[in-house]
């Protein structure tokens, strides 16, 4: 068990170095995408979600796993939408009017 | 197929799935690039969620089917539907999401374990940690959600001793675990208690935390919903959930730390401090009436018109009078007289972070004319006028020069190095802080009162006719 364990702890510890790396180069004008898009990201519990809700060992065991599904999938769905929607707005300065 | 080959496939996708959520993530480098960035991650998502339906585990796919439709519809709708200026309310509700998802999950993988008599201590114990982090970021998350809805009082709700309630919970949670993960079997009433406790706990954190500090909270949740994934993660052994669940705690973290950086304040004082209801020094200069310059609209147009360079300053005034329109086509008409106009953005000019960024790329401002505080405080010293729409706060010279003011130390945009500088504000009415703001005072300053909307309509109607 502690085998497991530390192997986690070890994916778990260089994760976060990645992310505080690669997030602190975010410029501030996009941090609200990258906390929808983040949003969305943590909606990858739906994968052990999707499981769970697959097996059949127990009712109330099942219909968590459900519940789970369903708060998860609004964040994967929502998420990625809402952040793909904003991004959209974000554009560079290139009018013709400002050309001249 | 054997068992063991479909095992590896579902891991090897995983890895695929990991590489683009990171790939993705150092794509939001730059908004040119983010778009794309963003569908990537979406294609991750899509690649784990779907190979995973090939895990052998699975007996029945009805309530799975079921599952995510109804996510899916709700999720396409709640996207669909938002306005620009509710995101920090969306994206408290699905930090919500993401914390009931990884309880609930949490919950089921115990629940399963327990009934067929096994289950490993350290499984246990990550289990009850991702249940509790999830409970409480359900439930933390919805409060904030209601306080920037204005479901919940914006004040801060104060009782005696609440910090101690809080942190008895805390201990009582801790307690609970402990004994769930000596005694697993047969205890379900004894995880109920604790997911609810955590429920509970949610609530009390974030009740006495005033309506002006839901950025740091939503932040911090964000944080919260990723760690308690990544602890989900560490129950089911799983390493994307573990990758994914660290990349968006490492992310919230980052967020939570600029975000009281930008508000001086500790994390420790947002969270149990009471802000707003400890009542010092709220009373500034007192009793005195200082004189100040009030200009009409057609003289502000003729300093806007014939300057060289104008910044922007806006607050969060600006988005609750929606004059994001207007301050753009003010910026237009001002640059096709070749005047240079830039935005100064503060990190708390919105209700969360980036969020004044994004309603003003909503408006069609071009990001690239936006510029964060540590690359425009400098241009002040050259800028022509400044002009401040439904700003305060955060271009108060106090924060800089005042030693004992609360706000002293707080970062500022130096709106007051400007040659001149005019403020558009409905009344002299101070800010959240409620101090008195030194730059309304200054001989270079002009008051421009009215409605936001309003007043950059009018200023654009007088420089149509310079």
């Amino acid at each position: 068990m502690i085998e497991s364990l530390i192997l986690s702890l070890t994916v778990f510890a260089l994760a976060m170095f990645v992310g505080h790396s690669v997030i602190t180069k975010v410029p501030p004008t996009l941090h609200t995408p990258l906390m929808s898009g983040t949003n969305a990201i943590s909606g990858i519990v739906i994968v052990g979600a999707l499981v769970a809700a697959g097996m059949t060992d127990s009712a109330l065991s099942q219909g968590l796993a459900t519940a789970a599904v369903v708060l998860a999938t609004i964040n994967v769905v929502g998420g990625f939408l809402v952040t793909d929607k904003m991004l959209r707005m974000f554009r560079r300065r290139e009018r013709p009017d400002r050309a001249k | 197929m054997s068992d063991q080959d479909y095992v590896n496939l579902i891991n090897g996708s995983y890895v695929v799935a990991a590489v683009l959520f990171i790939v993705g993530l150092m794509l939001l480098r730059t908004p040119a690039t983010a778009r794309y960035g963003n569908r990537l991650a979406a294609l991750a998502m899509l690649i784990a969620a779907g190979v995973t339906l090939l895990d052998r585990n699975i007996i029945e796919f009805e309530f799975i089917i079921g599952g995510v439709i109804v996510g899916s519809v709700i999720g396409v709708v709640l996207a669909r539907t938002v306005k620009m200026t509710a995101m920090p309310q969306m994206v408290a509700v699905f930090n919500a999401f993401g914390g009931g998802a990884s309880a609930l999950l949490a919950g089921s993988e115990f629940i399963r374990l327990a009934n067929a008599g096994e289950v490993r201590e350290d499984v246990a114990a990550t289990i009850m940690l991702a249940t509790a982090i999830g409970a409480l970021t359900l439930t933390g998350s919805l409060v904030a959600a209601g306080k920037l809805m204005g479901w919940v009082t914006q004040n801060p709700i104060i009782f005696p001793l609440r910090n101690v309630v809080s942190a008895l919970i805390g201990v009582l949670i801790v307690a609970i675990g402990v004994i769930l993960v000596v005694d697993p079997i047969d205890n379900q009433l004894a995880f109920a208690a604790l997911a609810g406790l955590a429920l509970l706990l949610g609530v009390l954190l974030v009740t006495p935390i005033g309506g002006a500090d839901m950025p740091v909270v939503v932040a911090l949740f964000n944080s919260y919903s990723g760690l308690a994934g990544a602890a989900t993660g560490f129950a089911l052994e799983n390493n994307i959930l573990i990758i994914a669940g660290a990349l968006v705690g490492a992310s919230g973290l980052i967020l939570t730390r600029i975000m009281t950086r930008a508000m001086n304040r500790s994390l420790a004082n947002v969270m149990f401090g009471g802000f707003g209801a400890s009542g010092t020094e709220v009373a500034d200069v007192d009793g005195e009436v200082r004189p100040y310059r009030s200009v009409q609209p057609q003289d502000a147009a003729l300093m806007l018109g014939y300057a060289g360079s104008v910044i922007f300053v806006p607050g969060y005034g600006l988005a609750v009078a929606q004059a994001q329109h207007e301050l753009r086509t003010l910026a237009d008409m001002l640059q096709a007289r070749g005047v240079d106009v830039k935005y100064a953005i503060h990190p708390v000019a919105g209700r969360m972070p980036g969020h004044m960024n994004v309603l003003l790329a909503e408006a069609d401002v071009p990001y690239d004319q936006l510029y964060d505080l540590d690359h425009i405080n400098r241009d002040f010293d050259q800028a022509d006028v400044a002009l401040v729409v439904g700003a305060n706060d955060v271009v108060n010279p106090a924060a800089r020069d005042r030693e004992g003011s609360p706000i002293y130390g707080m970062p500022i945009l130096n709106a007051d190095h400007a040659k001149s500088v005019i403020v558009l504000k409905r009344s002299m009415a101070s800010g959240f802080a409620g101090i008195d703001n030194d730059l309304f005072y200054l001989d270079r300053t002009s008051m421009l009162f009215g409605d936001a909307k309003k007043s950059v309509a009018s200023l654009v109607s007088e420089i149509e006719d310079l």
